[in-house]
């Protein structure tokens, strides 16, 4: 479904704040794969997502999705297999906009937009439809206005809205960080239905190791732009968050001992 | 104001009016600020001007206006998009060349249309006679704009140009190219300027490569002070509230140019002051009515 071959990503290139956020990453998905992506800042997590979504132009590797080779697509190309939600829970929406044109505009999600009606009376049912699987009353409100909305009801809305044109990749960055913990709960569940339901390819990005563990069916974990962990089935679930810590530890270790190698 | 002045007034209103609604596109929607307008009103005078006196149609000399406003627009948008030169002064940088451009068409820094047939000639007879028909036509072409532009932005094209003024990396991520709405956009608008432009040069009887100075001014006094006046809530109201507050920001205008205090009276080179004022005027109503409705 998803192949990344030798990703390499660098910031700032030929300047004095050359980084290297990612280096040499392969990646490959199945179809219905639910992967967490772990890792410090600065591992490159955000990065390989939006790499992925096309914000930035890779300076080496290439990337397939469902088979078609996307390394050369702009963005907005990509948008059309792509399901995205971000960590502001402001990005994701238009404030001026009621609930239904923000719906309006992602149900067409990568297709041709032309002269007829924004937001058609028949699709209204459908909206509300998806609406209801949040339980937050939204169905009622289609003609209020998104700025009214909190930010996790927001948050809620834009992950109804990058399914609703069911994408080929679901791409979730640290969606739920910018919440509160009670609101941040609520999404991750829905999340975890909404992705079940659809049976949705999905990569979710957290800085919260506990959640890695507790959702989709492989973990991938990241440090200084390698992947250092790549666990799926039975293995993950037989991991705990003191195995992922323990890792973690080995991973920073090496670059310490490196580093006082140098040193020396 | 006499009622002759009052019905020019809320006739230049009604044919600037149209301007206003491509200001309002850009300044609101898109989040642009455009200052190609000052050079697209007279490059729609100038087609416009040129085509009637080769003998076009009126008609047409409105469509080669809108098309000529248009590609100056896309002008701006592409400098912007393509070639990320800051709004602001891409636009300056077409509303500049204009100029030239402007001086070029018409051959000389105007054009007279005396003697040629104009919009107001070939409408059909709607019964009306005298000083009232001109405000009619006018007032029937600034209305069927202000629907247009309604109407368009209820479209599925129209809802992803509100959504590129309001968040670009959501659109973006929802598969447009915020480049190519710009492109529109922009463009629609110094279309909508440029067939002002038209009207204007058509009413007043000659095209003049001056006459585009202070457009946008006039233009953002307008939107502000129907803002102030009609609200802003929703898209719909906006664009009428846009309309109505050009022909507002005309008469209070006129009315200015009236007052005559004893040796003193406005003259039409105080006009420039007296946007200004207004504009200061309308902007800070509504902090005041917020400073003295509190308890």
């Amino acid at each position: 479904m998803i192949r990344i071959e030798g990703y390499t990503q660098y910031f700032h290139r030929g300047g004095v704040n050359e980084i290297r956020a990612l280096d040499q990453v392969d990646l490959h998905l199945a179809k219905g794969d639910f992967v967490t992506l772990i890792g410090s800042n600065g591992a490159g997590k955000s990065t390989l997502l939006n790499g992925l979504a096309g914000v930035h132009r890779a300076d080496e590797g290439q990337m397939w999705i469902g088979g078609r080779n996307v390394t050369d697509w702009p963005e907005h190309r990509r948008a059309a297999c792509i399901g995205r939600v971000f960590q502001d829970p402001l990005v994701g929406t238009c404030a001026s906009l009621s609930i239904e044109q923000n719906m309006a505009l992602s149900f067409k999600r990568g297709q041709r937009r032309g002269l007829s009606l924004g937001v058609k009376q028949q699709d209204r049912g459908f909206f509300r439809e998806q609406l209801q699987i949040l339980g937050l009353g939204l169905e009622d409100r289609l003609k209020a206005s998104v700025g009214l909305l909190s930010g996790g009801q927001r948050q809620a809305l834009t992950m109804v809205m990058a399914t609703l044109i069911e994408p080929e990749v679901l791409l979730l960055d640290e969606h739920t960080a910018a919440l509160d913990p009670k609101t941040a709960r609520q999404i991750l569940e829905l999340t975890g239905q909404i992705v079940d339901i659809k049976q949705l390819t999905t990569m979710m990005v957290t800085h919260n190791m506990a959640q890695a563990l507790a959702y989709g069916n492989r973990l991938v974990m990241l440090h200084q732009g390698r992947i250092i962990l790549d666990v799926s089935g039975e293995e993950k679930k037989n991991l705990t968050v003191e195995d992922l810590l323990a890792q973690f530890y080995t991973a920073q270790g090496e670059a310490f001992a490196s580093d006082r190698a140098l040193l020396c | 104001m006499s009622w002759y002045a009052a019905i020019g007034a809320v006739e230049q209103g009604l044919l600037y009016g149209i301007m206003v609604i491509g200001v309002y596109l850009t300044f609101r929607v898109l989040d642009f600020p455009d200052l190609t307008v000052d050079g697209s009103l007279p490059l729609g005078a100038a087609v416009s001007a040129v085509a009637l006196t080769h003998g076009f149609h009126p008609l047409t000399a409105l469509g080669l206006a809108m098309t000529a406003g248009f590609l100056a627009g896309m002008v701006t948008a592409l400098l912007n998009t393509k070639l990320q030169i800051l709004h602001l002064l891409a636009s300056i940088l077409t509303m500049i060349a204009l100029y030239s451009i402007n001086i070029r068409i018409m051959d000389g820094p105007n054009v007279s249309l005396l003697g040629v047939s104009t919009m107001l000639d070939v409408m059909p007879d709607l019964g009306v006679t005298g000083y009232w028909s001109a405000p009619l036509v006018f007032g029937l072409l600034a209305i069927s704009v202000t629907v247009f532009m309604i109407w368009f932005l209820h479209t599925e094209l129209g809802l992803a140009v509100l959504a590129t003024g309001d968040n670009a990396r959501m659109i973006t991520a929802q598969g447009v190219n915020t480049h190519h709405i710009i492109i529109l956009g922009v463009g629609l608008s110094n279309a909508m300027v440029a067939l002002s432009g038209a009207l204007v040069a058509q009413n007043q009887g000659a095209a003049d490569v001056n006459m585009g100075v202070g457009t946008i001014i006039a233009g953002l006094a307008s939107v502000i002070v129907g803002e102030t006046l009609f609200g802003r809530g929703g898209i719909t109201r906006g664009c009428i509230a846009a309309l109505l507050g050009s022909i507002v920001y005309r008469v209070a205008i006129a009315l200015a140019l009236g007052i005559k205090w004893g040796a003193f009276a406005f003259t039409p080179s105080d006009l420039n002051l007296i946007t200004a004022l207004l504009v200061v005027g309308a902007l800070v109503t509504p902090i005041l009515k917020k400073k003295w409705t509190r308890p």
